[in-house]
């Protein structure tokens, strides 16, 4: 430790630096000093991008063609053939869509479920927040995987199932999250205004404590964003939810295992890699706007 | 300390008693009719009315739940369809397969994240606080399956340094008698140090599968406690007074960036068992997580929920062990007080 008497190492008297008002220095501010975070918006617009156009330029996903079966990577097929002669990269490119859809969409819906009950317990207290956090605090006994597995084993395999399931999952981090802020909340000084104003408690705890409260919650959905990608491809892989022959990644790799121990790498490496990135993605957008564990 | 043993034990007791409420509302009551996703899709009539007898499905769901809450407090979690053996005896018996490679990974993670935590941030937003946020990172994006194929693609079928994803020891290797249940200290214990070094070789790809993923939120709290530390009074009072910086890292720095290392262990153990069905499949590993893959094939319900019960079981274990563990390392957490971590 060489550098015991330099005071900037203390990290508290950083040099003040005033807001800057161009668009295009505030660009450049925010990849000078949030670089992952960039990095991780340009895979996702690009994942973005294969999921909304890449569709109809690839070809389809199902379409069986046993004489090019398991050829390695080349220009044509640029991550190899399956053993049933299908395209890896068509395949791949149909998941992101599929993939992508889910899991932004299992965590907008954990976030707006568990917010909305975490607001309740947070903001009106008392047996209310008891009984909603005990049932919390039991549900959260499960790891988040076990209890998806388990909802769709006793709902049925569907991609509607995996969705409520793994939703059902992440709920309640986004409940703990947002009771603890709306706790915190409902003592300021805005929030007697507002009663004081006639507002009903319903509308001062959603229309005033709530959007006071999220902050937490939307770092926390971008990364449970990514881990639903996660959850949802494992539980494919384990044959819950989604099925062969769609394309989904977590599917894909599980087909692909198969060939491995022919040496037929491509087939499980490419989509496997896809959901690592794609996670990492949201990771690193979650990670630098103020990322806290769940 | 006696009266918060109690105290902690009462709520563990509740919470088992809720644990035993949700499995069997998601297990009861969820499905429309708990016969047919019991007995599959192809049953008839007279199946499906031999199998709500079997189970008591056909009684009302209050006196359902008293006979599944006896039982299961009995210890008693039901006979597996598709083995027709007691679920209890089948998961005990598999257990120590799972706790091993839980143990070891672990271990793994924590000898692995906790130098990257330190040294990232000691060296706070350079290139090396880099590299350990994006190994951070690369960790909790991983999905176990993918990194466990690859790792025995590279490991085992190209450079042959490991052994094939076949269990825990080799077909034809006698396991060694049981003691712990854990291969490599039973093994050691015999004197049979050829045996030991085999179960470690077995063990070694599935346990870096789950020690990379589980580093992962080992290196983020290790790093940020760490660093809260480092700006602390007392460390700059030990600098001042000319501590040596790396005594003032470890002595004064770590030891007191222990307590959210331990939350941590505690969450990553709960994370783990829930990922252990991945990688216990893929390694071909006979623990609780491939007994509960293999109920999933055939809808053995009766099975999974065993296997749900016993990780939620662990789970409340680990958090009373963790619980006693804080006051050991930090006198100042007296038992029953909140650990602000």
């Amino acid at each position: 430790m060489s550098s015991v008497s330099d005071p900037t190492r203390t990290g508290r008297s950083r040099r003040f630096v005033p807001p800057r008002i161009d668009s295009r220095a505030q660009t450049l501010s925010l990849a000078s000093r949030k670089p992952l975070a960039v990095v991780g918006m340009v895979i996702l617009g690009v994942y973005i991008l294969l999921a909304a156009v890449g569709p109809f330029f690839v070809a389809d996903p199902v379409t069986t063609d046993p004489a090019n079966a398991l050829l390695p990577p080349s220009l044509e097929h640029p991550m190899g053939t399956d053993n049933f002669g299908r395209d890896v990269f068509a395949r791949a490119v149909h998941s992101a869509r599929l993939d992508l859809t889910l899991g932004i969409l299992i965590a907008i819906c954990a976030m707006v479920i568990g917010s909305a009950v975490g607001v309740v317990a947070g903001y009106w207290g008392g047996a209310v927040d008891e009984t909603l956090m005990r049932i919390t605090d039991i549900v959260l006994a499960f790891p988040g995987f076990v209890l998806a597995l388990i909802l769709v084993a006793v709902l049925g395999n569907s991609t509607l199932n995996v969705g409520i399931a793994v939703t059902a999952a992440f709920v309640p981090y986004f409940i703990r999250l947002t009771r603890a802020q709306a706790l915190s909340e409902r003592e300021l000084e805005y929030v007697d205004g507002a009663k004081l104003a006639g507002n009903r408690p319903g509308r001062v705890a959603f229309l005033h404590v709530l959007p006071n409260s999220l902050q937490p919650s939307l770092v926390t959905a971008t990364l449970v964003a990514g881990w639903a990608i996660l959850t949802v491809s494992g539980l494919a892989f384990l044959g819950v939810g989604i099925k062969p022959p769609t394309a989904e990644w977590g599917v894909m790799v599980s087909e692909g295992a198969r060939d491995i121990d022919a040496g037929h790498w491509w087939t499980s490496f490419f989509p496997g890699g896809m959901i690592v990135l794609a996670a990492m993605a949201f990771h690193f957008i979650g990670d630098e706007f103020g990322g806290r564990e769940a | 300390m006696w009266t918060y043993l109690g105290k902690r034990l009462l709520v563990s007791v509740v919470t088992v008693a809720g644990i035993l409420v949700v499995v069997f509302f998601i297990m009861r009551v969820l499905p429309g009719d708990a016969a047919a996703v019991r007995a599959g899709p192809y049953a008839s009539e007279e199946k499906l009315e031999q199998i709500r007898e079997q189970f008591g499905l056909s009684d009302p769901v209050p006196v359902q739940f008293l006979n599944y809450a006896r039982n299961a407090i009995a210890g008693d979690l039901g006979t597996s369809i598709r083995t027709g053996g007691k679920v209890t005896e089948e998961l005990l018996v598999r257990l120590p397969a799972s706790l091993e490679l839980a143990f070891y990974s672990v271990l793994l993670a924590v000898a692995a994240g906790v130098p990257v935590g330190i040294v990232a941030a000691a060296r706070r937003d350079t290139w090396v606080d880099r590299v350990a946020r994006v190994a951070a990172v690369l960790g909790s994006s991983m999905a176990f399956f993918w990194l466990g194929l690859m790792l025995t693609f590279l490991f085992f079928f190209k450079l042959g340094w490991f052994p094939g994803p076949v269990g825990r020891l080799a077909i034809t290797t006698q396991p060694p008698e049981t003691i712990t249940g854990f291969f490599t200290i039973d093994a050691a214990v015999a004197g049979n140090w050829s045996l030991a070094w085999e179960a470690f070789r077995y063990l070694a790809l599935p346990a870096v599968t789950v020690g990379f993923v589980l580093s992962a939120p080992i290196i983020k709290i290790v790093r940020s406690s760490m660093i809260e530390v480092l700006d602390s009074e007392y460390v700059r009072t030990a600098r001042a007074l000319g501590v040596p910086g790396r005594q003032v890292l470890f002595r004064d720095g770590f030891r007191n960036a222990l307590v959210p290392v331990t939350t941590a262990i505690g969450i990553i153990f709960g994370y783990m068992l829930g990922g252990n069905i991945i990688v216990e499949l893929i390694f071909a590993w006979p623990g609780v997580g491939r007994y509960a893959y293999e109920a999933l094939r055939v809808n053995d319900l009766e099975a999974l929920q065993g296997f749900v019960i016993t990780v939620g079981l662990l789970y409340i274990v680990l958090n009373v062990v963790i619980d006693f563990i804080y006051s050991w390392i930090d006198p100042r957490i007296k038992l029953g007080q909140k650990v602000v971590a």
